[in-house]
């Protein structure tokens, strides 16, 4: 039986809950049969949400954690921090932002300090006070989702944790959100997600007419649904019919990118190729591509002081920026715009997937595709790392 | 959880101006807390991030060495914000450390070999720290050589103990400047290349170089090596490149798959010759 306190220390995570393991394990085309089996030896669960328990249910949630959505912001949808009574937006096809902030602040607070010599603990850094309470995010995208899984790859290795990215994520509950009409340039099913792909996510809803189904994934995500009054079970036939529907959708996905021979070439080879003079020819170092992606985690660290307060912060970085890589002595070692364009492509594409073999870098949500001012395009990249044979140069 | 961002407070307990030019000083740090001197455990190779609060943090080799206790000692070069209002700061002044990081010099392979120890200017810090450490315990190793070159007399390292190095038997000293015209200079002049091929040993399988200092230093002594028959997995170099958090996160510092601050910054030839060369 679940008591509200139960319920409560597994949305924040308390018990440490391993999100790596779902009730069922990752799925592949023609897997689908034991991926079918598992799930009712496990007794998955698939509920179905009423438009008017909809609100209620966001309602109740909203009384114990924070809750987070797509909101429309000017043009374009983006995560916010829903007020009382409000309800996400799902009439989107992705937000414009990456939700990689939910998680992971472009800006965020480290440590404090005090420059005061009469304090006895002047110029010693101090934990600053955090905010670690339960967030539950309604309708990410199930792409956006996976990217925290790769993203945790490189915050919680075996040596190190990075205690402000994990004990967040940890109390952070991802309610995804299928998607029936994907964009254009999305290419999903080819990096290793899809628009229906449950990995990463604790409860998945799939909009049906005049109600959501709700494939619950997790013991969080089990939790979620008790707080919210969540418990019609849907049909026998209702993972058929989510089936269908995710085909359905996959089938929409008409972009792709191909990196099969990726893994067994040689990084050095990769990395001396003539066509990346042509590749970054046009790139004007902006950053979109880092900002938006969702599986780009790299930051600087800086200090700001104000009289004798003052704290250490971390902001998110790029690696299109010369002052990335830039020694004291004035060397930089990817001084050039060609060697940091290379950098970005070379990190998603190969050197990642040779460090952790888990796939690419890259989720195929086509943020970068979509918002390149001077239209370089990933999946054309990754199609000339990926030739097997060398070509000439053509431009 | 422990948070790997946070540094121990330490407190600086001397500073010595070590070259003429006054843009090197070591300074020597006691930790305010006792109990984080055990907690910071190193080998000599590896490396620190001082911080000080308001300014930020620099990734500094530890030129101290495992087998001193009580204290911990680096020799900063003034070059950006931080190592500046470092060389302002007075003994006594309180900031932070944090480390130990990065990989160190492989000291169980090197077991029972010689080493030649190779560095030029600044980058003496971690080579001192090795050799104090190898002078300690002198019967685990053969042969010891060392070449240092700084550009003139007045720009040696750690003046006091090259001179009581050399006094020993069992341990090759061979100092050189790049210029001089002290008419009382006992030792070498000349570059470190050139005294590298003249004085270091014949390469072989017990015996291996480490390698430290500027990049013509490193450029130009490598053929030297490689004429006297040092394989590239017994040639050890020690890089440096920008880096953040100084645990492989933040991403700076990557060269290929690698992270200069965790994976290396020790890495030997064989090792580099595979890895683009973004350092």
């Amino acid at each position: 039986m679940y008591t509200r306190h139960k319920i409560l220390r597994i949305l924040s995570n308390n018990d440490k809950i391993d999100r790596e393991k779902p009730f069922f394990k990752k799925t592949y085309k023609g897997q689908r049969t034991i991926h079918l089996a598992k799930i009712e030896a496990d007794g998955m669960k698939v509920l179905k949400i009423k438009k008017e328990d909809w609100a209620k249910g966001l309602e109740k949630i909203g009384e114990s954690c924070r809750l987070l959505g797509p909101l429309k912001d000017g043009e374009f949808h983006n995560f916010k921090e829903l007020g009382r009574g409000e309800l996400p937006d799902f009439n989107f096809q992705n937000t414009r932002l990456s939700p990689k902030s939910i998680v992971y602040p472009q800006s965020e607070k480290m440590f404090d300090y005090t420059l005061d010599q009469n304090d006895p603990d002047h110029d010693i850094l101090k934990e600053a006070e955090k905010n670690y309470s339960s967030q539950v995010v309604m309708g990410i995208r199930p792409c956006d989702a996976k990217a925290f899984s790769l993203v945790k790859l490189n915050f919680d290795s075996p040596e190190y944790k990075d205690i402000y990215w994990l004990k967040r994520f940890e109390s952070t509950t991802l309610v995804g959100l299928a998607c029936h009409n994907p964009c254009s340039s999305c290419f999903c099913t080819s990096a290793g997600t899809g628009p229906f792909h449950s990995e990463a996510l604790d409860m998945l809803l799939v909009q049906e007419q005049d109600r959501f189904l709700a494939q619950i994934l997790t013991e969080k995500g089990e939790a979620l649904a008790k707080i919210a009054g969540w418990t019609i079970e849907a049909g026998s036939n209702a993972q058929e019919q989510i089936t269908t529907m995710k085909e359905s959708a996959e089938g929409r996905i008409t972009s792709f990118i191909s990196g099969e021979n990726l893994k067994n070439k040689s990084a050095m080879e990769i990395y001396e190729e003539p066509y990346w003079e042509d590749v970054s020819f046009s790139c004007i170092n902006c950053g979109t591509c880092t900002y938006l992606c969702p599986t780009c985690w790299c930051f600087d660290v800086q200090d700001e002081t104000c009289g004798n307060c003052g704290i250490r912060i971390r902001n998110w970085d790029s690696c299109m920026y010369p002052l990335f890589s830039l020694h004291g002595s004035g060397h930089n070692p990817r001084g050039q715009k060609l060697q940091r364009v290379r950098q970005r492509f070379m990190h998603k594409l190969k050197y990642f997937l040779d460090k952790y073999d888990e796939g690419i870098q890259c989720v195929g949500c086509g943020r970068c595709v979509r918002y390149c001012p001077v239209n370089i395009d990933i999946r054309r990249v990754c199609e000339l790392m990926n030739r097997s044979e060398a070509c000439p140069v053509t431009i | 959880m422990q948070n790997p961002y946070l540094p121990y407070p330490v407190r600086i307990s001397e500073i010595i101006t070590e070259t003429e030019d006054k843009n090197l000083k070591t300074f020597k740090y006691v930790f305010i807390n006792p109990e984080d001197e055990e907690k910071f455990d190193y080998k000599a190779g590896q490396f620190a991030e001082l911080s000080i609060a308001g300014k930020g943090e620099i990734p500094i080799g530890i030129a101290s060495s495992p087998v001193e206790k009580g204290f911990l000692k680096f020799t900063v070069n003034k070059v950006g914000l931080v190592s500046t209002h470092l060389h302002n700061m007075k003994v006594g002044d309180v900031m932070g450390i944090r480390g130990p990081l990065g990989t160190w010099y492989p000291w169980d392979t090197m077991e029972g070999k010689n080493v030649v120890i190779i560095g030029g200017g600044f980058a003496f810090t971690t080579l001192r720290s090795s050799i104090v450490y190898m002078l300690a315990n002198r019967d685990r190793f053969k042969e010891i050589h060392v070449i240092y070159g700084a550009r003139t007399p007045g720009m040696l390292l750690y003046v006091d103990e090259l001179k009581e190095w050399e006094k020993r038997d069992d341990i090759h000293m061979h100092i050189t400047v790049d210029a001089t015209d002290d008419p009382d200079w006992k030792y070498n002049k000349g570059f470190v290349p050139t005294i590298t091929d003249q004085k270091a040993p014949h390469g072989n399988d017990d015996t291996y170089a480490i390698i430290c200092g500027p990049p013509i230093m490193i450029k130009f002594t490598q053929p030297v090596l490689e004429k006297l028959n040092y394989a590239h997995d017994h040639i050890i170099m020690s890089l440096e490149n920008r880096m953040k958090c100084g645990i492989g996160i933040c991403g700076h510092c990557n060269i290929g798959r690698h992270f200069v601050c965790k994976d290396g910054p020790v890495f030997t030839l064989n090792q580099l010759n595979n890895m683009p060369r973004e350092y």
